[in-house]
């Protein structure tokens, strides 16, 4: 690195397997802003307005979706909610390694790091999908107006395909790295240090699970029910149940009266919304009875199988195991149990457990099981329907507080 | 209580859907008795999904296990101590194989349907044997690949069984100008894998501007998969790629599977594979696993008479096809005829995790 004039001008790797979506090597320049700085927040808006006018964009709920987060109403409301009284600036440098298979996480993580104040080289997926050119596409649009030159200067996104040496280029040079991925994606990554200084925040595989008030369900027409249903469907077949914050099992609260009924009513509303959205592939079939098989042979006190078809199979069990994160549906394969009070689950929470959706339960008794029982996971409690809802607030980090620095001035 | 040897003496492609449906209700019936009272795992999932062998009435209402489940579990419907053969499946380095067990009665048994099968094709006189593989791959006795199991099958349908391949897999031609020269008066069989024979016997003969085997017939299975093309666009081609390279006519392919070795299915004379009365086909469609009649597409659920020593008589493969006809081929065969339509695809799964692929472990 070397001085110009006040500031500390960093090139980037460059080089025939580095290939710049975004940004350029020579361009860019290390700088820092204040969190939630205004031309962060014009920036931001611009985006999300050149993809909510992409026709292209509208094919993918997930694009679609980023580009409504990033929109000027909700980007205010997280600064409103941030409301930081001491003094923060960007840590400097983040380096960002997206999931492989999440098509537009890279985008997230690259908005909540520009909202921290830093600027950002970020590796998108070597696979190529149709998400990664929209969004980069509408976010170099939106660059090359003069008036975000700034923000251009402090943006690189790269592709490459998995190479220790560059990885190990681009750490040696960040202030912090996030890394979404698999046990085995972090622990290679995390062979290649970063600076003394740097902080790291690795998104890890995680397990989610859900938790329905029987006897609250029992009151809803079959109207809110097949809400619920719809909600639950988004938090889990969307994304074939493989999200980190997509529920495998539904933990029934009841006394036991009635609960067969409702039981049957929800899981039915789950397969009619699965049965009119869900493009099931045929190897999810075999995978879901194989896996079917699987849990009969493992004597995994399965008490009872429903089969919708087979865009939905529930398997009933008879207690929480205590390896229950290890017990994964996919593409439409949940395990469910009935539990007389929400305490009961907390045996069974560790570290793994990220996501809690709910329905039926008071805020009240959501905090108080938290705080009775000092639970080592669970970082997440919402309400079924929004498990995907990505945001600042995630996986147990206040990201924009996590990504930047105080300058405590007394 | 069902006897195999009560078939054995049926010419294999002879009983017309009503016989067959009446043998194969009270097969299967007693076959899954037998494995759901020899095979722990196999109660376990019986009991599991509910099934109740009272209730099953028609040959689609008995139950079938995913052929992964082999790749998972070592599953036998008798003592170990009866195990004589242990069979795999030739998968590549790393990726999982399946376990076959075979008892005494279940090999035995194997190899006879094999031959009555395959000689109702060629005949029953026993013929010089051209392999095209190399001798190596049916070394390990006690641990047989799916490739060796079958060259051994095979090889006792001929005689003078010679292998063109050397360790290298490459193509002896001393070897092979030998046996022809040697049996130049009668016909000869040749057998191997589909894609090992083109790419070790059809491409180098190619280069070498070809060889007269006018007098050979050719067996050959185990899929196109490392050809890169689709099975049913590349069979025209590759039976015309053989008759050019050595003037084969008779060109057989047959379709099998490790987990039912010997109930093989044969493609007749025009191109239709064809279930014996050792065996059956079952198409289920894969958003419900109905059954489907002819001409729909769905997943080849198969069925064998000869697995006795592991569960492995109905099972639900990865492959798509449909069924062409029943008892109407145009070649005279009874029972059914089919076509694969490919492996059903590896779906590329959306989410975080890169831990675990296929499974709840």
């Amino acid at each position: 690195m070397q001085k110009c004039g006040g500031a500390v001008m960093s090139m980037l790797p460059a080089g025939n397997r580095i290939h710049y979506l975004v940004g350029s090597a020579s361009l860019f320049h290390k700088q820092v802003l204040v969190p939630y700085d205004p031309l962060v927040c014009e920036f931001l808006n611009s985006v999300s307005r050149e993809l909510l006018q992409d026709t292209l964009a509208r094919q993918y709920p997930d694009v679609i979706s980023f580009g409504f987060w990033c929109r000027k109403a909700n980007i205010h409301k997280l600064k409103e909610e941030f409301s930081e009284t001491r003094l923060r600036l960007g840590l400097g440098l983040i380096f960002h390694i997206a999931p492989s298979n999440v098509p537009v996480n890279f985008a997230f993580s690259f908005a909540f790091s520009a909202l921290s104040g830093d600027c950002n080289v970020v590796r998108v997926p070597s696979k190529e999908y149709p998400q990664t050119a929209i969004i980069c596409g509408a976010i170099n649009k939106v660059l090359s107006d003069e008036k975000f030159r700034p923000i251009a200067k402090m943006t690189a996104f790269v592709r490459y395909e998995r190479d220790d040496e560059i990885t190990q280029a681009f750490s040696e040079m960040c202030n912090g790295r996030i890394i979404w991925g698999g046990t085995q994606t972090i622990r290679n990554i995390r062979r290649l240090p970063v600076p003394e200084r740097a902080i790291e925040v690795s998104f890890a595989d995680r397990y989610s699970l859900c938790a329905i008030n029987a006897e609250r369900l029992l009151q809803c027409s079959d109207k809110e029910l097949l809400s619920l249903a719809e909600g639950f469907y988004n938090d889990t077949y969307l994304m074939d149940q493989n999200a980190c914050s997509s529920p495998h099992l539904v933990v029934w609260l009841s006394d036991g009266k009635a609960l067969s009924g409702i039981r049957k009513r929800f899981w039915e509303s789950v397969y009619k919304t699965a049965a009119a959205r869900y493009v099931l592939a045929p190897i999810s079939a075999v995978d879901k009875l194989t896996m079917l098989c699987e849990n009969a042979i493992e004597s995994r006190g399965v008490l009872s199988v429903s089969r919708y078809e087979n865009l939905l199979y529930v398997l009933e069990l008879n207690h929480l195991a205590n390896n229950m994160e290890e017990l994964r549906g996919k593409a439409g394969f949940f395990y469910d149990v009935s539990v007389k009070t929400l305490d009961e689950i907390a045996r069974i929470v560790n570290e793994k457990y990220q996501t809690l959706t709910y329905y039926g339960i008071e805020h009240d008794e959501l905090v108080s099981f938290v705080l009775t029982n000092k639970l080592f996971g669970i970082d997440r409690i919402v309400p079924i329907g929004s498990a995907m809802d990505i945001s600042v607030i995630w996986d147990g980090y206040d990201l924009v507080r996590t990504l930047s620095r105080i300058c405590d001035v007394k | 209580m069902f006897d195999l040897a009560a078939i054995m003496d049926i010419a294999p492609y002879s009983l017309a859907k009503g016989e067959k449906t009446d043998l194969y209700i009270r097969a299967i019936s007693s076959l899954t008795r037998l494995h759901y009272d020899g095979c722990p795992q196999y109660r376990q999932i019986l009991d599991t999904i509910g099934f109740d062998l009272a209730n099953a009435v028609k040959i689609e209402d008995f139950p079938f296990l995913p052929v992964r489940l082999f790749k998972e579990y070592e599953l036998l419907s008798v003592n170990q101590s009866d195990i004589i053969k242990t069979m795999t499946s030739s998968g590549t380095t790393g990726q999982q194989v399946s376990r076959i067990y075979l008892d005494r009665e279940t090999a035995t048994n194997q190899i006879k349907v094999l031959t009555k099968i395959v000689s109702s094709f060629i005949g029953t006189r026993r013929l010089p044997m051209l392999v095209i593989d190399s001798k190596s791959v049916t070394q390990n006795r006690t641990l047989f690949s799916a490739r060796g199991a079958g060259i051994l099958g095979f090889s006792m349908l001929g005689y003078d069984v010679t292998y063109a391949l050397d360790e290298q897999m490459n193509l002896d031609m001393d070897v092979v100008s030998g046996f022809l020269e040697k049996h130049s008066d009668t016909p000869v069989l040749l057998f191997g894998f589909t894609f090992m024979i083109w790419k070790h016997f059809v491409m180098p003969l190619r280069e070498i501007g070809g060889l007269n085997i006018d007098n050979g017939i050719l067996i050959h299975g185990g899929g196109w998969k490392n050809l890169g093309r689709q099975r049913a666009d590349s069979n025209t081609a590759y039976k015309q790629a053989i008759e050019d390279v050595c003037g084969i006519k008779e060109v057989y392919d047959y379709y099998g599977m490790v987990e039912q070795t010997g109930s093989i299915f044969m493609e007749c004379e025009y191109g239709h594979l064809h279930a014996s009365i050792f065996s059956d086909v079952l198409i289920r469609d894969y958003r419900s696993f109905q059954s489907l009649g002819i001409g729909r597409q769905g997943l080849i659920q198969l069925i064998s008479l000869l697995p006795r020593s592991y569960p492995g008589h109905s099972i639900l493969s990865e492959d798509l096809g449909e069924i062409l006809g029943e008892d109407d081929c145009p070649c005279g065969r009874m029972g059914k005829y089919f076509k694969i339509d490919g492996r059903i695809k590896n779906a590329e799964m959306r989410g975080c995790s890169d831990v675990y692929a296929a499974g709840g472990e």
